[in-house]
């Protein structure tokens, strides 16, 4: 035969086989795709925090699609907006996004908290908290060098005189920044009405903190006695702001000696990053 | 002749070593070698690609050779080892999910891999290099193992410099993909020490 045409044959021939093997195959081997966890997850805003507690959006709408949960209001950075929308979509009653924002346990700017050493390596509050637990005095206090400022997807987190402070109107609650703050002093608060909290965790006795931070939970238990609704209680030296029964009436916050206890999420405007206001 | 089987095997891993020697497959040598644990699963997939690969093209080769077809190679063996390396995907995907997920981005990347075309070309090439040996499919299929067993431990020591090299206080201008690039050659050159040893342990 014409060597060519047996060489254009052969090729073809190959070709032609695997086309049709693959073309098979991959009607047979056909995994089903979940369309509407496809569609579920073009909904959600692709942020993968985790805040919903499934591995990624990804995961959360395969729950939901598989029918493992049926509350649609879990993701928080997506709030309102997307649990109505998914809700519509799998026919499940909408539930709402209690709004939250991040808060950062710690007023020791500058002017209040002392400093034991120059801190002059890595950029990174994880790196420098290993070394005697960050530059400043106090070791439970934020060392602002800005890693929560880093993974904030949503740029509402600043540093504001030496302390990480989160603009809570930015804040979608993706829970990033708890998980990278060495220190553990970001929480989610909820964002209902105007809340007390207390921007110290620092766990050591009363005179302790006031050596190492002027704006530091003392200790002094007052606001205990002050709230009129007990919504504060003492966790091992530190004031501790249960936000379920707190009013936001401000009673704890004028009476705190020290100013350890800051009110935030104030009705208007965007939260200020007020915390350094008593060093003003 | 148990013997050869372990000269091709140190000659696949030292001597010859595909990336360090050969100079092939340096993409994902240079590409997936960050992290050592993804280092080890892209050099998992070569091995079974480079294997499934020999096993095709092996025969496919006699059907060449006998029409008297063998500038054909590249052509026809770069589409047998795509459509296998998509069929294993397709097969992977429906019965060893965990696998598949695993291998993840690896299994699409192999598909044009110049190691796996190099293994099966050069394992033809060794039909005549090594007739003395009557280098057969058996040998053929061995010398694909240690070819993907020396790209796994280029992969696996280089995973190892870079994981130094992160924490290194690397000069500026050679931050980044120079400095990857010159300690590559060095490790290159370092196997170099290996010359001769199969001759050497009188392998063959």
């Amino acid at each position: 035969m014409n060597p060519i045409l047996l060489a254009i044959l052969i090729v073809a021939g190959i070709g032609l086989l695997a086309g049709l093997l693959l073309a098979v195959l991959s009607k047979i081997m056909a995994v089903p795709v979940d369309e509407k966890a496809a569609e579920i997850e073009e909904i959600l805003p692709g942020a993968n925090c985790g805040a919903c507690g499934f591995s990624g959006c990804a995961g959360y709408a395969a729950a939901l699609s598989e029918g493992k949960t049926k509350e649609t209001g879990l993701c928080a950075p997506g709030g309102n907006e997307v649990s109505a929308k998914v809700a519509s979509l799998m026919g499940l009653a909408a539930g709402t996004v209690e709004p939250q924002a991040a808060v950062v346990h710690c007023a020791g700017c500058t002017e209040a908290a002392s400093r034991k050493m120059i801190y002059e390596g890595v950029d990174s509050c994880r790196m420098a908290s290993q070394l005697f637990g960050g530059d400043k005095s106090c070791t439970y206090g934020c060392v602002g060098l800005g890693d929560c400022v880093q993974v904030c997807p949503y740029d509402a987190i600043s540093l504001c005189d030496g302390i990480a402070v989160v603009n809570t109107d930015l804040c979608r609650a993706c829970k990033k920044c708890v998980a990278a703050c060495p220190k553990h002093l970001i929480s989610l608060m909820p964002k209902k009405h105007t809340q007390a909290a207390v921007m110290c965790r620092n766990h050591d006795k009363g005179a302790l903190t006031r050596k190492a931070c002027t704006i530091g939970c003392i200790g002094c238990t007052k606001c205990v006695r002050q709230c009129p609704v007990g919504a504060i209680g003492m966790d091992n030296n530190v004031a501790v702001v249960d936000p379920e029964k707190c009013t936001g009436c401000g009673a704890c916050h004028a009476g705190c000696p020290t100013g350890a206890i800051r009110l935030v999420f104030e009705a208007e405007g965007p939260a200020k990053p007020a915390l350094c206001e008593a060093a003003e | 002749m148990i013997k050869f089987y372990i000269a091709l095997l140190v000659m696949g891993v030292l001597t010859q070593n595909f990336v360090l020697s050969r100079f092939l497959g340096i993409c994902p040598f240079l590409g997936v070698s960050k992290k050592l644990n993804t280092a080890v699963g892209m050099s998992a997939a070569v091995i079974f690609v480079m294997l499934l690969a020999t096993a095709a093209t092996y025969p496919l080769n006699i059907l060449l050779e006998k029409n008297g077809l063998g500038y054909l190679q590249t052509i026809v063996f770069i589409l047998v080892i795509a459509a296998l390396v998509q069929m294993v995907e397709i097969v992977l995907k429906k019965y060893v999910k965990s696998l598949y997920k695993a291998l993840g981005i690896y299994l699409p990347l192999i598909t044009t891999n110049c190691a796996v075309l190099g293994v099966v070309i050069l394992n033809i090439d060794n039909i005549s290099n090594y007739a003395a040996y009557s280098f057969g499919f058996g040998h053929a299929m061995m010398n694909s193992f240690a070819a993907g067993a020396g790209f796994m431990l280029a992969m696996v020591l280089f995973a190892g410099v870079r994981s130094r090299l992160e924490t290194a206080d690397v000069p500026k201008f050679l931050q980044g993909l120079p400095i990857t690039l010159i300690s590559a050659s060095i490790v290159s050159m370092s196997f170099l020490g290996f010359g001769g040893l199969v001759e050497g342990l009188g392998l063959l």
